[in-house]
């Protein structure tokens, strides 16, 4: 049976969670303001917590499984942080508050700032961002505006590796750059010879991911920042795969100019089931005074008596404001509690997991499936969801039957450059008899391919729903419901 | 620490791969820059990182210990207890976006319920399952309307009575879109109620026209002359809501809105200092397929069940990459969750029970603290809904640390954005303000007058 919607289970005249009598003398209402009607539910509280909860269990977590989608960072969310980030002294605290009554929420800001710069190498960041995509925005801007103001207005031109995930074309385009995808080598690694033939006075920057998504460190990376610094370019650091590097190499070190952070990746803040993220930007010196307004800092460096004054400064050069307010405060708060847990020698252990992890796996599968570059890897690898002899069998098939086995498919179809991808990501926070029993299911379903294709095609057989019909939703396009008397309506 | 590798499992593994230690797998990083000495604090047990972080906690002053008239796009309301405890449900905070749907049906109908629940309320066609926040949703529908003519109509109009941090990001957003003009909120075209002088902007060259509504001093403003104005000439017109404003007064799709934008932190987000929240974001049947954003639509499994999944996802940057109009990628997932369980919860009779609460409070605050001698209330001649504009004759330095002595934030400074309203101060009124608050206000600010 499916769960009906809020509006099938509404109820005229039932009462959910009410409010106290006004206790203030009544004035008139606007008049010709006023609406009619107005289509809410009407649910008793017992039956709207029944309803969420009903649907909470049709869905797949973290809390309840294994989550090896690659490039997403799906680590085990710990539990301390739900309840720090709900503490009333921060939960209750209104962004307009005068600065000496918030120095707890701008001091874990502060420090927060001052711990990222100090894991990625760089000299300054904002936490404004909402998500890794809002966090390319702000460091296109930064490129944009840093060349537009040495008066280079022709460099219009992005070089985007083909193995990037989409937000990066995305974003470039948004601020009108011209978008031109660089290939990769036989390694996987960034091609030299086409990055120098568009490393000219129309550059204005190369993005960046590295880790790449295929997992692998551009065993030149030196020598491409080299090279679009020598053009007069900047580059930027898609951070989504920081997780492989935490205490083991810094971006800054290596020569980028600006990177994102997601803190839902690498920091442990929960996906939500698709956000709130939270995408920090740091840049080097150069570019401090581009970051977004305002900036936390320290106004007042304090004495032996006097604590240190935390507020805002806003940045003489700044691409201006990105989101209302000061970023999502909420998920800085749980990012200061996992790294406050875990200090210089637990974030090395977090990269080392999570690549130890990710190459266990990628052993085990190997002889089964194709791996397309087979190096060792970071924190993830790319295998191919498919075998030449078994034509009618696909990556999506395999995702499918994954989930009869109760794993989450990996990402599947990306990147791009691989052929019916399937890009895997462990994380460290898994065990050995839980990757142990991810590659089994996996090569059980290899087999399976072979002896009983049906059941690849036709998974998941066990799950709240079935394969969905994705053309149908298009094209009905139902993207509503109203409430029944409102539909009983005559027209 | 989360990493459940003993010493043995390791060794087992490190064999398995072939390699003496996991440094081995770390050699392609330019030695000369591996393992950094980060100068980070040692690590602390759980134990110890609540007892650090409830001090931080402890050490801000909140609007529970204080009593606080701030506004200005973050509210004070109440939150049911159910709420948090359905957001607290490890199977919705721990999924990730539901792109399996055969595995995510619990945030497919939750968003598919969260987009009627905001279609409902605001009268229009669409809502995607949300943007970061009020601002960047106002940033996203100037950006649509850029698109929707083709960059052909250059101007982007707004009215200065939105609210400032909004204008702000919508002028980020926009800063490289070449030949783009964003104008009419100058002190100029002013602040006055009947929009006279926007309204005269607005021509076929302007592509949209955004108003808040109520817009940011909480004033309930006719905007059907400017619509129809707009809409004259072929624009289209956003309309920024206060979504408990909804639950009175009419929704501007009936107004004749073609998107509206919002922040949606008012409906069942806690305040925590600015986010996360939620942009709401709806539109008109014909802009549908200009909409950025994830949408969640219905549809059938192969077994004829009724099931949701996420659609025309052809549109977004995952498909389109550079193609597409916008960057977004993730929504505010379990923020839409929150407001869907707290738009049910309440229902019909107690979400509109809130709005009455808000305007019946905000008008009895503002009359008993503008018939105070040497205060006046700004814009008393248009109706308003929660929030008002208070003229005192003395400093508004003076008033507010005066108010501050007696535990009261007395609201938002006008002139940090307004050289026309310095001095004055913007106040908010929710259902959680009791009428004995209100009065101690007035006698505190009584003493301000005296002193």
């Amino acid at each position: 049976m499916p769960e009906p919607t809020i509006y099938e289970l509404s109820s005229p005249g039932r009462k959910g969670v009410l409010f106290p009598a006004s206790d203030v003398p009544e004035v008139a209402l606007p008049d010709q303001f006023l609406r009619t009607e107005l289509p809410l539910p009407e649910m008793a509280e017992v039956d709207t917590v029944r309803h969420f909860t009903r649907l909470s269990q049709m869905n797949y977590a973290i809390d309840l499984g294994f989550y090896p989608l690659g490039s997403c960072t799906m680590k085990y969310n710990p539990k301390i942080n739900e309840t720090t980030a709900r503490l009333p002294g921060f939960a209750y605290t209104h962004p307009f508050q005068p600065i000496d009554t918030v120095q707890g929420n701008l001091y874990l800001m502060y420090t927060l700032q001052e711990w990222l710069k100090e894991i990625s190498g760089f000299a300054g960041v904002t936490l404004m961002p909402a998500a890794g995509a809002q966090g390319e925005l702000t460091g296109m801007l930064i490129i944009y505006k840093y060349h537009q103001d040495r008066g280079d207005f022709k460099r219009k031109r992005i070089l985007i590796p083909d193995s990037a995930h989409g937000t990066n074309p995305a974003s470039s385009a948004m601020i009108g750059m011209e978008i031109v995808p660089l290939p990769s080598d036989a390694r996987g690694n960034v091609d030299l010879s086409a990055l120098k033939e568009l490393c000219d006075e129309n550059l204005a920057g190369l993005m960046l991911t590295n880790p790449n998504t295929l997992g692998l460190f551009d065993e030149h990376v030196e020598e491409v920042i080299q090279m679009v610094h020598a053009a007069g370019g900047l580059v930027y650091g898609d951070g989504a795969n920081l997780n492989a590097l935490l205490g083991i190499v810094r971006p800054g070190d290596l020569g980028f100019d600006v990177m994102h952070f997601n803190l839902h990746k690498t920091f442990s803040t929960p996906h939500g089931g698709g956000g709130p993220g939270s995408g920090p930007v740091a840049v080097r010196q150069e570019l401090l005074e581009y970051l977004p307004d305002p900036v936390v800092s320290m106004i007042d460096s304090g004495s032996e008596d006097c604590p240190p004054l935390y507020g805002f400064t806003h940045p003489s050069r700044s691409i201006g404001r990105v989101k209302a307010f000061y970023g999502h405060f909420g998920m800085l708060v749980r990012a200061y509690t996992y790294i406050l847990m875990h200090g210089k020698d637990g974030l090395r252990d977090i990269a080392e997991k999570a690549v130890l992890n990710a190459n266990y796996m990628m052993n085990r599968l190997k002889s089964t499936y194709t791996l397309p570059y087979d190096r060792s890897c970071m924190h993830e690898f790319v295998l191919e969801g498919y075998w030449k002899d078994l034509p009618d069998v696909h990556a999506l098939d395999i995702a499918k039957r994954l989930m009869d086995y109760k794993f989450h498919p990996p990402t599947n179809y990306f990147p791009l450059i691989v052929h019916e991808a399937l890009m895997i990501e462990p994380t460290e926070t898994e065990s050995r008899e839980t990757l142990d029993a991810f590659c089994d299911a996996l090569i059980n379903i290899a087999r399976e391919a072979r002896e009983q294709p049906e059941l690849l095609h036709d998974a998941p057989h066990n799950t709240p729903v079935r394969r969905c019909d994705e053309l149908k939703a298009a094209k009905d396009l139902v993207l509503c419901c109203y409430p029944l008397e409102e539909l009983q309506k005559p027209t | 620490m989360f990493t459940p590798h003993s010493d043995a499992d390791v060794a087992v593994m490190l064999k398995s791969i072939g390699v003496e230690n996991v440094g081995e797998l770390f050699k392609e990083i330019p030695a000369r820059f591996r393992y950094p000495d980060l100068n980070l604090p040692p690590a602390l047990t759980e134990m110890e990182a609540a007892d650090d972080l409830d001090s931080i906690a402890a050490s801000n002053g909140t609007t529970h210990d204080m009593l606080s008239f701030l506004g200005a796009g973050a509210y004070d309301h109440y939150i049911p207890a159910a709420v948090d405890m359905i957001l607290r449900r490890g199977e919705f905070y721990t999924a990730y976006t539901p792109y399996q749907p055969e595995i995510s049906q619990g945030t497919l109908q939750a968003i598919f319920e969260y987009q009627s629940l905001i279609s409902n309320l605001t009268g229009m066609d669409v809502t995607n399952a949300s943007h970061y926040d009020g601002a960047t949703a106002a940033a996203e529908a100037a950006i649509l309307s850029w698109h929707h003519f083709k960059g052909k109509r250059k101007k982007v109009l707004l009215s200065r009575a939105v609210n400032p941090q909004y204008r702000q990001v919508i002028r980020t957003y926009l800063q490289a879109t070449e030949g783009l003009r964003i104008e009419g909120d100058d002190q100029e075209t002013g602040l006055d109620a009947d929009l006279k002088r926007l309204i005269a902007q607005i021509d076929n060259n302007t592509a949209l026209v955004v108003v808040q509504y109520p817009d940011f001093f909480g004033r309930i403003i006719d905007y059907k002359p400017l619509i129809e104005a707009a809409h004259a000439e072929g624009a289209l017109v956003a309309v920024a809501v206060n979504p408990t404003a909804l639950g009175l007064l009419t929704p501007p799709g009936d107004l004749g809105a073609d998107i509206v934008v919002g922040e949606g932190q008012p409906l069942g987000i806690p305040l925590s200092y600015g986010g996360p929240y939620l942009g709401l974001f709806s539109v008109k049947e014909p802009l549908l397929r200009k909409l950025s954003g994830r949408l969640v639509g219905e549809t059938t499994d192969v077994e004829g069940k009724l099931a949701y999944v996420l659609t025309l996802t052809a549109r977004e940057q995952h498909i389109r990459r550079e193609k597409a109009s916008s960057n977004i990628c993730s929504n505010q997932g379990l923020m839409t969750l929150a407001s869907a369980v707290y738009l049910t919860l309440l229902g019909k009779q107690g979400f509109r029970q809130v709005a009455n609460l808000c305007y019946q409070k905000a008008h009895y605050a503002a009359h008993v603290l503008a018939s105070l001698p040497g205060f006046d209330q700004v814009f008393s001649e248009t109706p308003f809904f929660h929030e008002f504009v208070l003229r005192p004759s003395q400093p508004l330095d003076e008033v507010l640390s005066h108010l501050r002595e007696h535990d009261i934030l007395g609201g938002y400074d006008l002139g940090q954005d307004y050289p026309e309203l310095q001095g004055c101060l913007l106040m908010a009124v929710t259902e959680k303000m009791r009428k004995t608050d209100i009065d101690f206000t007035r006698e505190v600010l009584m003493e301000v007058e005296n002193a």
